[in-house]
């Protein structure tokens, strides 16, 4: 640390100078430049990012067949035998054509609009006591046996990322933007 | 408020007779007062303080749960006095537990459409300019058995999600900065380290707006519940989008649709739709004393105070009404009103022993007034998400009994 005396006579100095570094807002568009610089290996290492446009989808791939097996190991013990869902863990199968009863069941057939959703979720938080130890090609196989129990692929469809965009989801076209504030005074 | 006032005037009658009488009067004091006892030392010091034994205030949450590492924990809003939440009762929402992270090795990484990709430690975020600001933080969910038509007994279980504390860190758009954004640059994603990798995009103009990427919390560090070391502070906006535990900002030109935004925190309306990326929480304001539970000791004079608050801005004014929303008075707000943070109100009322009906509505500075659960359910129906009913902000009522009981209506 510099003492106050110095530290005023540099403050001085450098307004006087009208020395760049020393910015008087924090909004600056100048950079601090502090950061070290983040190698594309780096970001490879820790970047889980699936979008919609597939972007971000690994190489790999996995059937419906391959599918059952992971999901019986890792998955039905929470979510049922056959996605039914069980006491807090909600249902991943059935719903379709619900939504606008007075009875809707939303699983990830009936609701989810995205199939790029279904892989970045299992890929990224489950199984729940487990998340991470599922290999891509498993992330693609049970993927796969959600989506056929679903009748949104058909059986024996093999899903890889050229696959998984393909797929159209049943509720694509049933969100709309927030329309709020939507109350009459 | 139980009997508080009782003692004080107890205490003050005591003292007056004991000076004022003199020592002849002695032998009619109560013992408890009398003599000139040998009085022991208090504690010693210590390096963390903790609240006195006889508080009991605390968080609330199932005893019993097959995920205990997932849910939430519910904050006592009827314990707090003023705006600030203790760190210690700020509600906790996550859904793979609070991980155990090193600020010496924790770092974060900004990249994708961005000119220069970079990760910074924590010290390295700590030279950067930082800023402190009140904000709220209110969980999507909150009060959403209210709009199910199962309203919560007690305040902390109809409207414990919500907290507010003083969060300190450095603005995102200051980061975003350093980067650089591309033209193409439209959304962030923000992730957490947490175990299920917690992830929510924003959109870019809210991230260059009032974002906050905070490392403080009420003048330390941020608890580990918060996000320590490091989370993202969305000011305003449905608590889920504050990802804490913040490790990694990815610049993307659409939205990732996340189950949090694609399928989760999405409203499902009578007609089958669903409202999605509804981020506002609106004006909200609920009647933390007297709320549900408590018990009034007797007619007369209290005060009605409660907590406001709107994620579109400051709150310009609560009105109070003791007969359930027939006539109203308006309530004095504690300056100072801060935008997007707990606004606390209060008013003086002289309770006559007759059953009533205490309920609080709130208008923002954009001219809107906190709905009734009616208006709510008439527009929006009854039908819930994937994960309950979002964004619920209706009125809630307290009925008093004639025996001064609080309870829900």
């Amino acid at each position: 640390m510099f003492s106050m005396r110095s530290g005023l006579f540099l403050l001085v100095a450098t307004v006087a100078a009208a020395d760049p570094a020393l910015h008087s807002s924090s909004d600056g568009a100048v950079p601090y430049n502090l950061g070290k610089p983040l190698t594309n290996d780096q970001i490879a290492a820790i970047d889980i990012s699936v979008l919609p446009n597939g972007e971000g989808l690994p190489d790999g791939k996995g059937s419906g067949r391959e599918g059952a097996k992971v999901y019986a190991t890792h998955c039905a013990a929470c979510h049922g035998d056959q996605g039914e869902g069980r006491g807090d863990f909600v249902a991943l199968v059935g719903g379709r054509g619900t939504l606008s009863s007075n009875q809707p069941v939303l699983t990830v057939g009936s609701y989810w609009p995205t199939a790029t959703t279904v892989f970045d979720y299992i890929r990224r938080a489950m199984p729940y006591n487990t998340p991470g130890v599922l290999t891509t090609n498993e992330v693609y196989a049970v993927t796969a046996w959600i989506l056929e129990k679903n009748q949104i692929v058909a059986p024996g469809t093999v899903l890889d990322r050229h696959a998984l965009l393909k797929v159209s989801m049943p509720n694509e076209e049933g969100f709309v933007p927030d329309p709020r504030p939507d109350l009459a005074r | 408020m139980k009997g508080r006032p009782n003692n004080i005037h107890a205490k003050q009658l005591t003292r007056r007779s004991f000076v004022g009488v003199g020592s002849l009067a002695i032998a009619a004091i109560p013992a408890t007062v009398t003599a000139e006892e040998m009085r022991t030392l208090g504690a010693a010091r210590r390096e963390y303080g903790e609240r006195s034994q006889f508080e009991r205030a605390a968080r609330l949450f199932p005893s019993a749960s097959s995920t205990p590492m997932t849910g939430a924990s519910r904050s006592p809003l009827q314990d707090q006095f003023g705006i600030i939440t203790p760190s210690a009762l700020h509600f906790e929402r996550h859904h793979s537990g609070v991980p155990t992270i090193d600020p010496a090795t924790h770092e974060l990484a900004i990249h994708g459409l961005v000119e220069r990709p970079q990760r910074f430690t924590m010290s390295l975020l700590k030279r950067l300019p930082s800023v402190s600001r009140i904000h709220f933080i209110e969980c999507g969910g909150n009060a959403g058995r209210e709009h199910r038509g199962n309203p919560g007994a007690t305040v902390q279980q109809s409207h414990g999600l919500v907290s507010c504390s003083e969060w300190t860190g450095v603005r995102l758009s200051r980061l975003l900065a350093e980067v650089g954004l591309k033209p193409s640059a439209r959304w962030i994603l923000a992730e957490g380290a947490d175990a299920s990798r917690h992830a929510r995009s924003i959109p870019l103009a809210k991230a260059l707006d009032d974002v906050l990427v905070a490392y403080g919390q009420n003048g330390e560090a941020l608890r580990p519940e918060q996000g320590y070391p490091l989370r993202l502070l969305v000011p305003g906006w449905e608590g889920n989008v504050s990802v804490k535990w913040l490790h990694r900002l990815h610049v993307i030109d659409q939205p990732m649709m996340t189950r949090d935004e694609a399928a989760s925190y999405t409203d499902l309306m009578p007609d089958g739709k669903a409202r999605s990326f509804s981020f506002e929480m609106e004006s909200n304001s609920v009647i933390t004393s007297p709320s549900g539970g408590q018990q009034l000791e007797g007619r007369g004079w209290i005060e009605i105070s409660g907590l406001a608050w709107s994620g579109r801005g400051r709150i310009e004014q609560v009105d109070v009404s003791t007969d359930g929303g027939r006539t109203w008075g308006q309530a004095e707000l504690q300056a100072p009103v801060l935008s997007k943070a707990f606004t606390r109100f209060r008013l003086p009322w002289r309770w006559d022993g007759q059953e009533a009906v205490l309920v609080s509505r709130s208008r923002d500075e954009t001219g809107y007034i906190q709905p009734t659960r009616e208006a709510i359910v008439a527009a929006r129906g009854t039908k819930e998400g994937p994960d309950g009913f979002n964004h619920y902000n209706g009125m809630k009522p307290w009925r008093l009994t004639r025996e001064g009981m609080v309870t829900h209506v």
